[in-house]
């Protein structure tokens, strides 16, 4: 893929260099130059819900149930980023309407209104979903109907579907990198694994020891606590018992609010050096559930944390607390599920077409040099080349960035020797 | 799996982990007092129930914003304030709901079931569209938050002490107003027989009233102490119900002492179990001992000599 | 079945009824609305078949269970054990460490089929488990609970607890049942695809000529002595312990059928989705369905399908064009249907609507006797 789409929120198009211009590309850089729309039969042989002047795209996330604490922060991100393209004269000429559904916190209704996108309201792309399961359950649906789906939430990897872009880190970006800065900078030699019981926490946990051992080190513990459990005094009393150098957390949802707390309050004190807290499952929106003061000095390993200096994630900050109110905070997945509707536009520039089949061969390749969480680059396995920071949980609820990979990271959705 | 510890450390941990259990058994206490009043005393199975907790700890979440906007030098007391405030409005939202519904289902109790989960559901949506669907973080004076060391490994969580005596103290409060008070009296004779207790002057749906508000507001303590071990969220109630439950009916419905009883055996079952299980067999098994007991003995663990 | 069994069986108004639902559902909807809608009321058929096992608990006998989400999760669950393996096989999941194994097992490190999903290679299997498993385990619980004269409330929140150790139990032990993912990713049945609009169309009509079957079974227990003795339980049970009846086995008997009911509906929902997952055995599924079958009417069979094709239609609707609002439209109902109408949409009809009818229907069979008498010749040859 030789197609370089730069974006630039000051709508500034004029940076396409001129060697790489596909036809494709060229329509489109043409399109876009004359604001013409290029031909309706042109952009869409295949009877989405595209007019002259508009394209439809679905939003499907659970705003009711108990997922809606979690998934609010991916439907503002991308209402925002698809007003903001807006702003910029849209994809292809075409303005962005969302037809925006409800998952309620039910797998068979995320299956249904995927259906109810791609068949009624014959959506260009998804984005949307936020839970395993949920993917799981549309998955079928866009591969029988043959639809787009952006995927947000860092996930335990195994799957790489041709009508899903994952967003969001898959295990092995977001697990080894952490667990190798723990080995090398803070000497740790014992770990106990922690999570919720579903495969997410499980999958992390596998593959984290499956790390951890070939590193010649010791896992001392591993537990798990069904969802919405609110009580770890028992574990925490394992970890006295115990005694690891870090506890690997991957709990999720009101579980995460009750362990911290508890932790806290039994006197585990996360900023003294042992026991650490590494935790792959608290981005700042958890936070604000936890309360900073009682996760001060957990460490979170991740691809985004709002704290970011470089100049896109602060242009990217201001316009989202602009947009959704200054006591917002911004995630890990908010950020990935921000990237979504840019991915897209880029991908649909590149082929020139909103037809499926057409931006599924233009995705591979496709980079943002404007995503907040820096350079992005899709990979042709449909994940994402990210790098992975290590943020030090501070009280104000902020993480303070600590160490970044030099380097991006393949995604490995099948991680030979992790399995 | 001891073979490489010493026996101090053996000791110290049990210790904690009895401790740890006596915790789980406040939470439990405080979770089913109010249960135990509205079904096991008037026989309505208030499926909202954990809504009120919420409420309770949403009442404490804005009562700690107040007092850090405006009386922050008095933010340490705070919690003593906010746990009166949810008492009351959890009772006042407990009364009314008691007039507008409850008081014409007394003759159908399966019916209020699926009332009370209607109301749980509107419930749900009031927090959201006012708090917003995210958890609120609930700032704790500082003094709630540490711990005291009693040796190297063994430390007591203050808040853990916290809600042990709040257990204890409501536990006897409310015995002593259902077994002492005039009150008390009063309540009893209405669930053994409405007509009769009407019939030598009592005012039976005042009675009702005030007793389903009692009940509503010790789930809104409930749920106000509950903000320093768990989460609040809209839909953080749900998590507790289905214990709440099983905590009355195991200990026998019509007898607070079976619900403290209970209460000390599911909790102790459970922490012990955490301890050499996994969290989520354990949690599988505590479930299961009580259903089989339950299917043994079906009454409960107290119960009162009269048979359906 | 002789012309006077049958007229007792199926009383004029309650024919009348049937054929009205069967109008509906196998005329003017299949017909009216395109097939995504049609799956979609498929969908909501699957928990009439549940709601109808409810009337009959719930409504004739009095017990209220909370655990129905339960029997539809083993039938559900079954069907798509079925459809697994046969989606799973060694060439579809050749890229697995071990070819051959459902795709959630192999992420688990389970090498080998565990022996409880052998049996369900084969489709007739299946299709038996669907019934007897949650009937057996209906069975144990109802012996368990109703030889000990536990009932009304107290059944409810056992059966709860026991809706809720199953969710745990299936989440935990995800190798072996998918976890909170459940079993999705279903594909074909004997080689001929599910997904297709043509095998949905299948299923539909499937799924009512079921749901019929399940429908004259349960108007032959209300119709029968049983049916009597059940209503005869709920209003005065000492009464009819004293007449010499074992009030247990009737119990038994008419929760063992809710549950195979259930379950039947399970399998189907299985089939016409595409997957089965823990969210349809937990407390809240179970607690929506009892939910369904008020809102239709908790003494009629027929208003159990209405209210469940009403809510869930409402649901849908409501949560596409307000999904902030549907939450406080879904409570309001439920309230007032406990306390304006608790007899549910049936009763509605029954009060308001029926006598209007039969007013006109007098009116009219008076000025035609002859051609009544010929449609009940007409309905003795079916």
């Amino acid at each position: 893929m030789a197609n370089t789409i730069n974006k630039h929120p000051a709508g500034s198009r004029s940076k396409l260099p001129g060697l790489v211009k596909s036809l494709m590309g060229a329509a489109a850089f043409a399109s876009m130059a004359l604001t013409a729309p290029a031909s309706l039969a042109e952009v869409n042989t295949t009877d989405l819900a595209v007019t002259e002047d508009t394209v439809k795209v679905g939003i499907l996330h659970s705003v009711t149930g108990t997922m809606a604490i979690s998934e609010t922060g991916s439907v503002q991100a991308e209402k925002l980023a698809i007003e903001q393209i807006n702003a910029m004269g849209g994809v292809l000429g075409r303005k962005i309407e969302y037809v925006q559904e409800d998952g309620a916190s039910d797998w068979p209704t995320f299956a249904e209104k995927s259906r109810k996108l791609l068949l009624n309201d014959k959506v260009a792309a998804v984005f949307g979903c936020w839970t395993s399961a949920s993917r799981k359950a549309v998955l079928p649906v866009f591969e029988q109907y043959n639809g787009m789906l952006y995927y947000p939430t860092f996930y335990e990897g195994l799957e790489q579907s041709p009508n899903v872009i994952y967003t969001g880190q898959e295990a092995t970006q977001q697990i080894l990198a952490g667990i190798d800065w723990v080995v090398k900078e803070k000497k740790a030699k014992t770990f106990y694994l922690l999570g919720s019981d579903y495969i997410w926490p499980r999958t992390s946990n596998k593959i984290a020891r499956k790390h951890i051992e070939k590193l010649g080190l010791k896992v001392v513990g591993e537990d798990y606590y069904p969802l919405g459990h609110t009580q770890f005094n028992s574990i925490i009393n394992k970890f006295k018992l115990k005694k690891p150098d870090v506890i690997f957390a991957s709990v999720v949802g009101g579980s995460n609010v009750a362990f911290y707390k508890q932790l806290k309050a039994a006197g585990i004190d996360m900023t003294k050096e042992k026991p650490l807290v590494l935790t792959i499952s608290v981005t700042e929106d958890e936070i604000l559930g936890i309360g900073g003061e009682n996760i001060d000095g957990a460490y979170a390993s991740m691809k985004y944390f709002q704290s970011l200096t470089n100049d896109n994630n602060q242009a990217f900050v201001k316009a989202f607390k602009e947009r959704w109110g200054d006591d917002i905070v911004i995630g890990d997945v908010t950020q990935a599920a921000y990237l979504g509707p840019w991915l897209w536009k880029a991908a649909v520039e590149a082929a020139g077409s909103f037809d499926v089949d057409k931006v599924r061969a233009a995705s591979p390749g496709i980079e943002l040099t404007t995503a907040p969480e820096g350079y992005v680059k899709v990979h042709p396995n449909h994940h994402l080349w990210s790098k992975t920071r290590i943020g030090n949980a501070k009280t104000d609820g902020q993480y303070e960035i600590v160490y970044e990979t030099p380097e991006l990271i393949e995604p490995d959705p099948f991680p030979a020797g992790y399995q | 799996m001891f073979a490489d510890y010493s026996t101090s450390e053996l000791m110290s941990i049990f210790a904690m982990q009895g401790f740890a259990g006596l915790i789980l058994f406040s939470v439990f206490v405080l979770m089913a007092l109010g249960l135990a009043i509205i079904f096991g005393q008037m026989g309505v199975i208030n499926m909202a129930h954990g809504e009120f907790m919420i409420l309770g700890a949403y009442v404490t979440y804005l009562t700690s914003n107040v007092f850090s906007e405006y009386m922050p030098s008095m933010f340490g007391s705070y919690f003593f304030i906010a746990m009166i405030l949810a008492f009351i409005a959890a009772g006042a939202l407990g009364m009314f709901v008691e007039w507008a519904l409850i008081r014409h289902l007394y003759k159908r109790p399966l019916d209020t079931l699926l009332a009370t989960w209607g109301l749980s559901l509107i419930l749900q949506q009031i927090y959201r569209s006012v708090f917003g669907a995210r958890e609120v973080g609930v700032t704790l004076p500082d003094w709630l938050m540490g711990s005291f060391q009693l040796s190297e490994i063994v430390e007591v969580p203050i808040n853990g002490i916290f809600v042990m005596t709040l257990a204890i103290g409501i536990s006897l409060a409310v015995a002593a107003l259902m077994y002492k008070s005039r009150w008390g009296i009063q309540v009893r004779s209405v669930v053994q027989n409405r007509p009769m207790a009407g019939a030598v002057g009592i005012n039976t749906s005042k009675v009702d009233r005030l007793t389903f508000g009692l009940g509503c507001g010790i789930a809104g303590v409930a749920g106000s102490a509950f903000t320093m071990i768990g989460s609040t969220g809209p839909t953080s109630g749900q998590l507790y119900i289905v214990d709440t439950f099983l905590v009355v009916v195991f200990g026998g419905a019509a007898s607070l002492l079976g619900t403290i009883a209970s209460a000390f055996t599911i909790s102790q079952a459970q922490s012990t179990m955490e301890f050499f299980l996994s969290g989520s067999m354990a949690k599988v098994l505590t479930l299961l001992f009580v259903v089989v007991i339950l299917m043994l003995r079906p009454q409960g663990l107290f119960s009162l000599k009269v048979r359906r | 079945m002789s012309y006077a069994g049958f007229k007792t069986l199926f009383p004029k108004s309650d024919l009348i009824g049937f054929a009205v639902l069967a109008f509906i559902l196998v005329v003017v909807l299949p017909l009216g609305v395109d097939i995504f809608r049609l799956n979609l009321i498929g969908k909501y058929l699957t928990y009439a078949f549940v709601a109808v096992g409810l009337v009959l608990c719930w409504g004739s006998g009095g017990i209220l269970s909370l655990g129905q989400g339960v029997f539809f999760g083993v039938g559900g669950y079954a069907m798509a054990m079925f459809l697994k393996l046969e989606a799973s096989s060694p060439e579809n999941t050749a890229i697995q460490s071990t070819p051959g194994i459902p795709d959630f097992m192999d992420w688990n490190q389970i090498t080998e089929l565990p022996w409880f999903w052998q049996p369900f290679h084969s489709l007739t299997f299946t299709v038996l488990a669907i019934i007897i498993v949650p009937s057996i385990f209906a069975y144990i619980i109802g012996v368990a609970m109703f030889k000990r004269r536990v009932g009304g409330v107290y059944f409810a929140i056992i059966t709860q607890a026991v809706a809720a150790i199953m969710t745990i139990l299936v989440i935990g032990q995800q190798g072996y049942t998918g976890g909170v993912n459940g079993i999705t990713d279903l594909r074909t049945l004997h080689g001929w695809d599910i997904r297709t609009d043509e095998a949905k169309y299948v299923f539909y009509f499937l799924c009512v000529f079921l749901l019929f079957v399940c429908l004259a079974v349960a108007q032959f227990v209300r119709k029968s002595k049983l049916g009597r003795l059940l209503v005869a339980m709920r209003e005065m049970e000492d009464r009819v312990r004293f007449s010499g009846y074992d009030v247990s086995n009737f119990k038994i008997f008419v929760f063992c059928l809710g549950s195979a009911f259930a379950a039947i509906g399970g399998a189907m929902f299985t089939l016409q989705v595409g997957f089965m997952s823990p969210t349809l055995v937990g407390i809240v599924p179970s607690i929506e369905m009892v939910i369904f079958c008020a809102v239709g009417g908790r003494l009629s069979i027929l208003g159990a399908v209405y209210g469940a094709l009403v809510v869930n239609w409402a649901k849908t609707t409501l949560s596409e064009s307000f999904p902030e609002l549907w939450l406080f439209a879904m409570g309001a109902l439920f309230i007032a249907v406990v306390m304006a109408f608790p007899n549910g949409l049936a009763g509605l009809y029954s009060k308001y609507c029926e006598p209007f009818i039969k007013k006109k229907y007098n009116s009219i069979r008076a000025n035609r006797k002859g051609d009544v008498v010929a449609k009940g010749a007409t309905h003795e040859q079916q």
